[in-house]
């Protein structure tokens, strides 16, 4: 192994290394080069896609410290694409003074995020989780001027490095009794036994560590403040390629690192393991996340609740386990990373124009009403991403629900997994009152006094409706996206 | 040919949002009537086997999960799409005065109809599935942004309320896919689920399509719903939607799950009968004309769940041909009570009403509404009557006792009928001062549209009800090859 073939597998994470430097270094330079800073943010993102593509099919590195598959390369992809979209977003916010130290915040974040994806080995995967948190604690506490945006910032920090310190804790539980931190190594020392004691701390800790990253209750109580306070952008690439990634490394510890202590979180019939762990975690977000979003008023907040909600849903792939499990919750939290990125950027649109009031943020639901004659597109958009995240046809929410649910459904003998699908549907019940209840906002109530028609720029309109355009087309020709994801996967799980 | 009922209903909405204001209605006509056209030239069309369902369009749609863009038809879908098209020309023409927001107002509107011919010609069951939810939401937004009296409440009752409904069916169709593995119809309906799967997936299935059939007790979002509607959004309700739920219950729970059907099928009449004779009676004290109607119709869905209890050729024949009926039926209804009574007197009140000279002032509305009363009550030559006549012919077989019930409530139904055809077109002129009376001839006079969407339901409803052996001909057969009847 040699330096030059490490820097040729590894040259999408340089030249997003590459590309964050230049950036930082252009803002330093001049503190008005806010759009170049962009445009430069842009298109080293683009040419790393494009360096992803011309990997090779798959490599190992170092025992596993940095893999290529087809998976590690394609949610590379999409992280990097969630992070373009930021980019973009990241435009329109006022807010952020230093455009260029946010871009590069913002890259830092996304080179964790490809890390924490390309990583079959626990400690790289921990790295990528501080550096991934790290620049993400930045940008929610990004905007000096809003005392909101410092709250999250330190809320989003105590919150996540508790969590780190719980996941390192199990970790090196792990290590300790399996002598080895590579994951096909683990799973291979975990087949003869059974779950120890101390190996279920470790699990158990492990487990923490991630479920405060898909925001899982109870480990989710940094999210409301966090979507809410924090700068719509950052928000944004918290709730969509944080979570993409963590989703992505989550699946393939249990799966792969953790595979023979699937155990079974079936009715009546429980089996110790981490699947009855992320069960009850699951079973306690959609509950959670959906009766508490009932009670907002605030349409951050209330995607705050609801992402709680949503992650409930996507860990019941998980829990099913298997490659379709595993392929259902990577389809549902890649469309719903894209769906929340596009009402993000909507609420920020908003949030521009009722920039002066203090007492909300701007983004009360009394700032969205009337929005149908303030902006029709910003209407529309918006209830295309409202009407996905409740999971109705034709948009792809519904088709992710129906795929995953399916699979929950069809899981171990005997149904059974019914009443964590039964559960799921009764939460996606009650989230369709609060997802109508924002429509009513948007669609049918008068403008309140004083609210004027909201101009949005070219690129705007053109990136929020590739985005409502993705969702509709994700909903109707699901086909491409999921076979993509199924062929990515490896045939056979432990 | 019949598919593309669904692609010009949604064509016309998509297109229709990017063109003028003024266009819209236009537009929305258009749609419809080539809707219209198309479900009736496949209605005349002999080449298709309408006993079986046949397979029109099947395009690989996710392959790897088994979905296919899978459509067909029989003697059953077509009639479906027949009433659809119909319910949705005269819908477009009773809304021809809606003025505010009108683009989106149609959009929504076409989406329901789309939606609904979606349903009535899926084979496949997520296709079907998707159809189906595809409906309920545009409603919300039809009422709650044109309706009236407390629409904000009716519209978030009922679309709770369908979405309920859809929560069960999903678990019901999940639990078919998953156990046999395949989502195809026809391929279905000859699988042999086990017993104990049928026990409880038909009642879930089967109630949760049935929610949106009005089946009594789950039936309370209909009246309010239908209330808060804006004329459209009634007309659409009753004479489509409903029908939606029934269909699903046919097509999907009592097809593919027969011996759970046969489990339960004691408790669906008793259902059935219990909702025609109560809303019926809830109807009799109603003061609100569109809540009169909006029960009425819960009673008539009764008909039809009846009519499918009965688990025989006659009886389930009946139950379609009353789903053809009622929604032309009660379209006429809540047309000439939304669009020709309430738009010009802006009350619904029979008390009202009755002191307004109503027969006198619009002439053309009293006797749209005295035949559209005459079919609800099933007056012999008019549709309804035919309809109910098969429903309880086949019902004597299975269960006599219903039938005897069920003969003393359409007393109720007509009671409660002719009370509000008196209160509200023949009231009592005497007791009323002259200056009401004067108020009555500055009513703005029936519009064309208003005349040409009436006769047109009216004429559905004649037709069929001289000459129902036209529809029954084509349903007979297709009801004659389910597999669930004794």
């Amino acid at each position: 192994m040699n330096y030059l073939e490490l820097l040729k597998l590894a040259l999408p994470e340089a030249i997003v290394v590459v590309t964050a430097l230049a950036v930082l270094g252009i803002g330093l330079a001049s503190t008005r080069a806010s759009a170049f800073c962009s445009a430069v943010a842009a298109l080293g993102l683009a040419v790393a896609v494009g360096a992803i593509l011309m990997l090779p099919q798959s490599a190992t590195l170092f025992n596993g410290m940095l893999v290529i598959t087809p998976l590690t390369s394609l949610f590379k992809i999409i992280c990097m694409v969630l992070a373009f979209f930021t980019v973009l977003l990241a435009r329109s916010d006022r807010s952020s003074r230093n455009q260029g130290e946010y871009l590069a915040m913002l890259l830092l974040a996304t080179i964790g995020l490809m890390l924490l994806v390309g990583s079959e080995e626990l400690l790289m995967i921990f790295i990528g989780l501080e550096l991934t948190g790290l620049s993400l604690y930045v940008m929610a506490a990004f905007d000096k001027t809003d005392v909101r945006s410092a709250e999250a910032g330190l809320k989003y920090f105590l919150f996540g490095s508790t969590a780190s310190a719980f996941t390192l804790f199990g970790i090196s539980f792990i290590y300790g009794m399996s002598g080895t931190t590579g994951l096909a190594a683990i799973a291979q020392k975990l087949t003869t036994g059974s779950v120890q004691p101390l190996l279920a701390v470790g699990i158990v800790m492990t487990l923490i560590g991630f479920a405060f990253k898909i925001a899982a209750a109870p480990f989710h109580l940094w999210a409301p403040d966090a979507y809410q306070g924090a700068p719509v952008p950052s928000a944004a690439f918290i709730a969509s390629g944080s979570k993409v990634a963590s989703f992505v490394v989550l699946g393939k510890i249990v799966l792969v690192g953790f595979g023979p202590l699937h155990g079974s979180a079936a009715w009546h019939a429980m089996i110790a393991g981490w699947s009855p762990v992320l069960a009850a975690l699951a079973a306690l977000s959609i509950l959670l996340g959906n009766l508490v979003a009932l009670a907002q008023t605030n349409v951050r907040r209330l995607l705050a609740y609801s992402a709680v909600a949503h992650g409930g849903y996507t860990l019941l792939g998980l829990v099913a386990g298997g490659r379709d499990g595993f392929s259902a919750t990577l389809f549902y939290t890649t469309i719903y990373a894209v769906t929340l990125v596009g009402a993000f950027g909507v609420v920020a649109l908003v949030k521009r124009q009722s920039g002066s009031d203090r007492e909300t943020g701007g983004d009360d639901f009394k700032n969205f009403s009337g929005l149908w004659s303030r902006s029709p597109l910003l209407a529309g958009c918006m209830s295309i991403f409202i009407l996905s995240l409740a999971g109705l046809p034709p948009l792809a929410g519904f088709f992710g629900k129906f795929y995953l649910f399916s699979v929950a459904f069809r899981a171990g003998d005997n149904h059974g997994l019914l009443w964590l699908v039964a559960l799921a549907l009764f939460g996606s019940l009650i989230s369709l009152y609060y997802y109508l209840i924002i429509l009513k906002v948007i669609l049918v109530e008068e403008r309140t006094a004083g609210a004027s028609a909201i101009k949005v720029e070219w690129l705007q309109r053109l990136t929020l409706a590739v985005l409502a355009l993705a969702v509709l087309c994700l909903g109707v020709m699901p086909g491409p996206l999921l076979s993509r994801i199924v062929t990515a996967l490896p045939s056979k799980f432990y | 040919m019949i598919a593309w009922t669904i692609y010009i209903t949604f064509a016309g909405a998509v297109v229709l949002l990017f063109l003028p204001r003024f266009l819209s209605r236009w537009i929305a006509l258009l749609t419809t009537i080539g809707g219209l056209a198309i479900s009736l030239a496949a209605f005349f069309c002999d080449d298709v086997d309408l006993a079986h369902f046949t397979t029109i369009v099947r395009v690989p749609w996710v392959p790897m999960l088994g979905m296919n863009y899978h459509l067909a038809v029989d003697g059953i879908s077509l009639t479906m799409a027949l009433v659809t098209g119909i319910a949705a020309v005269s819908t477009v023409l009773f809304s021809w005065d809606v003025d505010f927001r009108q683009n989106e107002f149609f959009f929504w509107l076409l989406l329901v109809v789309g939606g609904s011919y979606g349903v009535f010609l899926s084979a496949d069951l997520f296709l079907l599935f998707v159809f189906y939810e595809l409906v309920i939401f545009p409603k919300y937004f039809l009422i709650a942004i044109w309706g009236s009296t407390n629409k904000e409440y009716g519209a978030m009752k009922l679309t709770l309320y369908s979405f309920f409904g859809g929560a069960l069916v999903f678990i019901g169709i999940l639990a078919v896919y998953v156990t046999a593995g395949s989502l195809d119809l026809n391929q279905l309906a000859q699988f042999q689920f086990t017993p104990q799967l049928q026990s409880w997936a038909f009642p879930v299935l089967f109630v949760g399509f049935a929610v949106l059939a009005g089946i009594w007790p789950l039936h309370t979002w209909a009246p309010t719903g239908h209330v808060a509607a804006p004329t459209a959004g009634s007309m659409l309700l009753a004479g489509i939607v409903m029908k939606l739920g029934a269909y699903g219950g046919l097509r999907v729970a009592m097809n593919l799950f027969p011996q759970g059907f046969h489990m339960f099928s004691k408790w669906i009449a008793v259902f059935a009968v219990i909702g025609i004779l109560y809303a019926a009676a809830v109807a009799l004290r109603q003061r609100d004309l569109k809540f009169v109607i909006g029960y009425s119709s819960v009673s008539h869905m009764g008909f039809v769940l009846l009519g499918f209890a009965t688990a025989n050729a006659l009886g389930v024949s009946g139950a379609v041909l009353q789903m053809f009926s009622h929604g032309v039926i009660a379209a006429l209804l809540f047309a000439v009570a939304g669009r020709m009574i309430y738009r010009r007197t802006h009350t619904r009140e029979l008390d009202t009403l009755s002191g307004m000279n109503l027969s006198r002032a619009l002439p053309f509305a009293a006797f749209t509404f005295v035949v559209a009363s005459a079919a609800s009550m099933g007056i012999p030559g008019f549709s309804g009557f035919a309809a109910e006549i098969t429903i309880l012919l086949g019902a004597w077989k299975t269960f006599p006792l219903a039938v005897w019930i069920t003969g003393a409530g359409m007393v109720l139904v007509a009671a409660f009928t002719l009370r509000a055809l008196k209160k509200s077109f023949f009231g009592d002129t005497q007791s009323v001062n002259s200056s009401s009376t004067g108020a009555a001839s500055v009513f703005e006079p029936i519009t064309i549209a208003e005349k040409l969407g009436a006769g047109l339901l009216m004429f559905a409803t004649l037709a069929v009800g001289l000459y129902p052996k036209f529809l029954l001909d084509r349903i007979q057969p297709a009801v004659e090859a389910m597999r669930f009847l004794k």
